[in-house]
């Protein structure tokens, strides 16, 4: 049985990381010119790694699925990225953000990354700014900050609703730079679809020109993927519509450990499902339940009401409205993390107070904001979040309360990583929301965009010379030798198969089908009976799938349905591996709610005597079950408790 | 460095734009002038005969044309550019946004139209005035009546206006001309950077008021003297011969 | 509330660049007025692959309006008639039943057709990557506190800052012009103290590339504007020939 090292540097928690700097092996600038690395993914940790390893002179391919790499999904993030700053003066420290990212994530990541992801955090604002990013400031000139759940400190930086956007185009004009100098080389429309190993270590990749299907293959010393969140194996989650997990899945094939795949985060603040022809949910920022209160009505006949049409919102009077949040949780009120936050919701639908005619939405209402702060400085905010909602809901959430309901957003599990980022087979790196490391159970706000580009700018930079170190002597690869051979065949063989199955059903439609399965029985509550029944249902979706799906067209050429159907078959692997975890984790934590295990209140209740570890599932073979490896959680620095938002 | 002028499209823009507000002027002027005619024939002559064949009337013709020249090829020369770069397949549908004018999209089309009329004018005007001093100068044949003629402006606008087809004529060709100038306007102070968010509206109303002005004072001159011609008043110029 | 609609598409379809394009009509019945227009082409796919036919190609992404990778040319309007959205934004609701609705593809000569309503905007990338950064490596930057910038200055680089590089306006333009794209970018880092010490290298070389990739020249028609979905103002293109000319100026 293999052991599972995670590299974490000795010594004191704050001086881990300085520690490891001071020790770690390094490239000299002559070396850096003769080792190729390819990064997967354009997205905040792909882009700024990318840039970052090109400025320090190492030869990088670069690839995206997107005709242009500004294009990748973090760009989709709204509400901000958090750091320690302490610019406000509300008692905010590296320290505090470490703590509350452990005790967010409920006590299931990693001490030693969590606290370099704090320490780091200030660094990624000062590049920022110098990039040019036009953050939101105060009158005075110094930067603004707002708050977001599961924080008492105000240590989010905003671009208006546009932080994503504004980060990455930052992180992208720094890889823009570098392609004109040459030291990157972008691969746009190309999607990766294998990894070649040689002699176990990750040398290339095999690609699929998206414009005219042709095969290409590209040898490099390492190969970092970060390829972004696998939320889409629930079909509607507020992710890009090309978002998807198969690298990830060909790393697990390939012998790379796939880490807590069954903590998903569903965040309490989407736009509800209005139809089956929906192709993508669209979130509304957390950064509106700044001034934004959750309620739904108290009495069940006013929101019988309400579904039927009959009655308004805004008829109802306040003392018959329930700010269920604010009752349950009156020291965090709004702001509580969103896993508690989406729970709450759904109890309260479940119950029989949903609003809207499906009965599963709530209300985020801003009336007591407008009336406080003027419509103007809520327009100032969140202007074009409103013109967002309106723009999909016909409905204007200046006068009447918006709806919202949760949806997957967010995976914490992924590929797993040691300290250096490394993954299990040596030279894979998986930076980003694409591997496990540093949310645990549950990521809260603003922190994605900080660990991606942690991860991106400060962190891979350095541990991957660690590796690289003693590949210097190791001459540029041939894309002719028989791996290379081997693994283009495969795909190859793959991509004729799912033609040639030339079933009845569309790509889409099996992946309706695979996201109604997850949402159901792996959704936000889970039972061991439900997840019996999602194995089995998934079991029976795959054999549909290989036995009835349709794909037109040729496998050398542009084919659209034929990229989709790839990643639906990685999407329901993907699907397996979720239930697979969430059924053998007998404990409620973050993101990963079992029924079975909830105090009396309906609060998660973990298991920390049996379950405070990391499973890693390894991959064992076409058919047969995967392996579970468990990384042990020693907390050595911080006390394990109960989340408690409520005093 | 002045290589950018042809070279790079700002600075190709840049051309238009001065020849552009260097033609404004110069219409301006022009206007001011023709205005006089209305008051005394006795002044606008002496403007006649003060921009006869001399040095500096000529130094000005030329400078003049050449405005006129540049502005012109460089329009024929963008708008060649500006339709390549559209591409070979054109749009099935077409649907103007509501904020974007009518002149702006058409004007080579307002151009040509003035170029047409400008042929005219020359014909009417410089071609009876400043051209007979000049081949006159250069030693060719000039009948007596048609030299005495050159610096007798006042005469020419009576003979050109007493008929209504050439009135309508330059009436059209003034309402191009508002048209060009209602876009060229603001666009050449936009073209050169002189614009922001606070000036932008501005601007725009400035440009149009100007251009209002210029056309409405040639057309009052064209359109008195034509009146006065046509129904034989008699009464221009208002401070008498 | 929803209801739905029947509409007939004109669709242009193209193999490739090369290839000469035509247009197809589908009739498409009972679509709900909720679903947004890009929900209403994947139905037609849908329907196309279920009766073994090619599928129609267009770009996506996001589908909220922020990734700037949706085009479409739709009845005389890039990202169509409705202001400040995106095609992915677009909702079936602001259409009537029976209308007959064209869609094109971007058409501009640095915008070839890739197949179909796909066009290649990697123009746009070139001429970023030609200077639409400010040169910092990562690492030893100064406090982000250190520099203040007043409210009014960030807020209009931030407003600058939000095109999504979609090429709208270059696909709006009667010229083919990409000045709105650029000036966005110009302006942005231009406002900024950070970018102010290569704003004149910036504006040069970006509009160097962007006239040498065979956009066409601007002349202020504003169409660009209009049709934004992110509003872009037309200030930022005096801004960036402003900047432009005092360059070349001193040169
Ligand atoms: C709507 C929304 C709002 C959010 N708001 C916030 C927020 O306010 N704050 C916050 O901290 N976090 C937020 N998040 C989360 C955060 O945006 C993401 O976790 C983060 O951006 C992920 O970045 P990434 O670089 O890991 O991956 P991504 O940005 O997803 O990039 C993935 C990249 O990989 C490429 N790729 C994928 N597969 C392949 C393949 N097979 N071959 C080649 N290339 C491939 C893609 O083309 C892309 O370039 C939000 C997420 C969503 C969905
Ligand atoms: C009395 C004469 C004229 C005046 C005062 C005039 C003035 C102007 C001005 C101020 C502009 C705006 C320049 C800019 O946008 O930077 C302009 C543009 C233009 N003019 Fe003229 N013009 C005149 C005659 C002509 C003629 C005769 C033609 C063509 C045959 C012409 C064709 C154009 C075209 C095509 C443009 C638009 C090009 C552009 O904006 O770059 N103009 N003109
Ligand atoms: S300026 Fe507007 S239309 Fe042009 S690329 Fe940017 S967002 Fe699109
Ligand atoms: S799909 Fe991203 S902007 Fe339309």
């Amino acid at each position: 049985m293999s052991t599972i090292d995670s590299k974490i540097p000795k010594g004191p928690l704050a001086e881990k990381w300085t520690n490891y700097k001071n020790t770690q092996k390094l490239v000299n600038p002559a070396n850096k010119r003769r080792l190729d690395i390819i990064v997967i993914g354009t997205g905040l940790a792909g882009a700024s790694a990318a840039a970052t390893l090109g400025e320090l002179g190492f030869n990088v391919l670069n690839f995206c699925m997107q005709d242009s790499p500004r294009r990748a999904h973090s760009i989709a993030a709204q509400g901000g990225i958090n750091a320690a700053k302490n610019y406000q003066n509300d008692g905010d420290s590296i320290y505090r953000l470490f703590y509350d990212t452990i005790k967010g994530g409920d006590y299931r990541a990693r001490e030693a990354n969590v606290y370099r992801l704090a320490e780091v955090s200030n660094n990624i604002i000062d590049q920022c700014v110098a990039q040019g990013v036009p953050f939101a400031r105060e009158y005075g000139g110094t930067l603004a900050n707002r708050s977001f759940g599961g924080a008492q400190v105000s240590r989010t930086f905003y671009a208006k609703g546009q932080t994503g956007q504004q980060l990455l185009l930052g992180a992208y004009s720094a890889l823009s730079r570098q392609i004109q100098k040459g030291s990157v080389k972008e691969y746009t429309r190309r999607e990766v679809l294998d990894i070649v190993l040689i002699d176990g270590r990750a040398r290339g990749v095999i690609v699929r020109n998206m414009t005219n299907g042709k095969i290409e293959r590209y040898a490099a010393h390492a190969v970092v993927m970060a390829t972004g969140g696998y939320g889409n194996a629930y079909f509607l989650s507020t992710n890009a519509m090309h978002s998807n997990g198969s690298v990830a899945i060909q790393a697990y094939r390939k012998g790379a450990y796939f880490a807590n795949p069954c903590y998903v985060q569903i965040h309490p603040t989407c736009i509800p499902v209005h139809g089956d022809y929906q192709s993508k949910l669209t979130l509304m920022s957390e950064s509106l339940r700044n001034d934004g209160r959750i309620w739904v009505p108290k009495k069940k006949e006013d929101a019988e009401a309400i579904r039927a049409g009959k009655l308004k919102p805004t008829q109802i009077k306040e003392e018959d409205r329930d700010y269920y949040l604010e009752r349950r949780y009156p020291a965090f009120g709004n702001l509580v993390p969103r896993d508690v936050a989406s729970r709450a919701a759904k109890e309260r639908c479940d119950a029989g107070y949903g609003v809207a005619p499906s009965g599963l939405a709530v209300y985020l209402d801003f009336s007591e904001a407008i009336n406080r702060l003027g419509k103007d400085a809520i327009k100032a905010k969140y202007g074009n979040l409103f013109q967002m909602y309106e723009k999909i809901a016909d409905e204007n959430p200046y006068e009447t309360p918006m709806m919202i309901y949760p949806a997957i957003h967010y995976t914490m599990g992924g590929i797993w990583v040691d300290y250096e980022l490394q993954t299990s087979i040596p030279g894979l790196f998986a930076i980003g929301e694409c591997n496990f490391s540093d949310h645990g159970a549950n990521r809260l706000g603003a922190s994605a965009l900080m660990q991606g580009l942690a991860d991106g700018y400060f962190v891979l930079p350095y541990t991957i010379q660690n590796y690289l170190s003693d590949q210097i002597q190791v001459p540029r690869f041939s894309v002719d030798t028989p791996e290379f051979e081997e693994a283009e065949r495969s795909v190859v063989e793959k991509e004729n198969r799912i033609l040639n199955i030339q079933g009845h059903r569309t790509v889409d439609s099996i992946h309706k089908d695979l996201g109604h399965i997850m949402w159901e029985y792996v959704g936000m509550g889970r039972t061991k009976e439900s997840l019996e029944t999602a194995i089995e249902k998934l079991k029976d979706l795959k054999k549909e799938f290989w036995s009835n799906v349709y794909v037109p067209g040729k496998v050398e050429d542009l084919n659209i349905e034929l990229g989709k159907a790839l990643r639906l078959a990685d999407f329901i692997e993907i699907g397996e591996l979720i239930a697979h975890d969430a059924l053998n984790r007998n404990e409620s934590c973050g993101g990963h709610f079992r029924e079975e295990y909830q105090t009396p209140e309906g609060e998660a209740l973990r298991q920390d005597e049996e379950y405070s570890y990391v499973s890693c599932w390894k991959y064992t073979g076409e058919g047969s079950a995967p392996e579970l490896l468990k990384e042990p959680l020693d907390y050595e620095f911080t006390e394990r408790k109960t989340r408690n938002y409520k005093n | 460095m002045s290589l950018f002028l042809t070279q790079s499209s700002i600075g190709r823009k840049l051309v238009m734009s001065i020849t552009g507000l260097f033609l404004i002027l110069f219409l301006t002027f022009h206007m001011c002038m023709n205005l006089v005619a209305i008051l005394s024939a006795e002044g606008y002559n002496a403007i006649c005969e003060f921009l006869g064949a001399n040095w500096y009337a000529l130094v000005g013709t030329a400078v003049l044309a050449a405005g006129f020249i540049i502005h012109i090829i460089y329009a024929f020369w963008l708008t060649v550019q500006n339709r390549a770069a559209r591409g070979a397949d054109r749009y099935a549908v077409v649907d103007k946004p509501k904020d974007v004018e009518w002149a702006s999209q058409n004007m080579l089309a307002l151009g040509i139209i003035m170029l047409a009329f400008l042929g005219l004018h020359l014909y009417h005007f410089w071609s009876k005035m400043q051209l007979v001093d000049l081949i006159e100068m250069a030693g060719g044949d000039v009948c007596s009546q048609a030299l005495e003629n050159t610096t007798n402006g006042f005469y020419h606008i009576v003979n050109t206006f007493s008929s209504p087809i050439n009135t309508l004529l330059y009436i059209i060709a003034l309402a191009a001309l508002w048209f060009h100038l209602s876009h060229g306007f603001w666009s050449a102070l936009q073209t050169i950077g002189f614009n922001n968010t606070t000036w932008f509206d501005r601007i725009k109303w400035i440009g149009r008021i100007w251009a209002t002005i210029v056309v409405l004072g040639f057309i009052v001159t064209i359109v008195m003297f034509f009146l006065d011609g046509f129904f034989g008043l008699n009464i221009l110029p208002l401070l008498g011969a | 509330m929803a209801k739905s609609i029947n509409i007939t598409l004109k669709v242009w379809r193209q193999k490739d660049a090369k290839s000469k394009g035509h247009f197809e009509t589908y009739h498409l019945e009972n679509i709900s007025t909720d679903s947004s227009f890009l929900e209403m082409l994947d139905i037609l796919n849908e329907k196309l692959v279920d009766e073994h036919k090619e599928p129609i190609a267009f770009d996506h992404d996001c589908r909220e309006g922020i990734c700037g990778m949706c085009s479409l040319y739709i009845n005389g309007h890039p990202h169509g008639y409705e202001s400040e959205v995106t095609t992915c934004q677009l909702h079936m609701r602001k259409f009537k039943d029976g209308d007959v609705i064209t869609v094109e593809p971007w058409r501009s000569r640095a915008f070839p057709v890739i197949r179909d309503l796909m066009v290649d905007r990697g123009a746009y990338d070139k001429i970023m990557q030609a200077g639409g950064y400010i040169s910092v490596n990562t690492g030893g930057t100064p406090d982000a506190n250190a520099i203040p910038i007043s409210k009014e200055i960030a807020d209009e680089a931030m407003d600058a800052a939000t095109c999504i590089g979609c090429g709208a306006c270059a696909a709006a333009c009667k010229n083919g012009s990409a000045m709105l794209f650029v000036s966005a970018k110009v302006s942005q880092l231009a406002l900024l103290p950070q970018g102010k010490l290569e704003a004149a290298r910036r504006a040069k070389a970006m509009v160097a590339k962007m006239d040498e990739l065979g956009f066409g020249n601007c002349t202020n028609t504003g169409a660009c504007a209009a049709e934004c979905p992110k509003s872009i103002s037309l200030s930022n293109i005096a801004r960036l020939n402003r900047e432009f000319l005092c360059a070349k100026l001193k040169d």
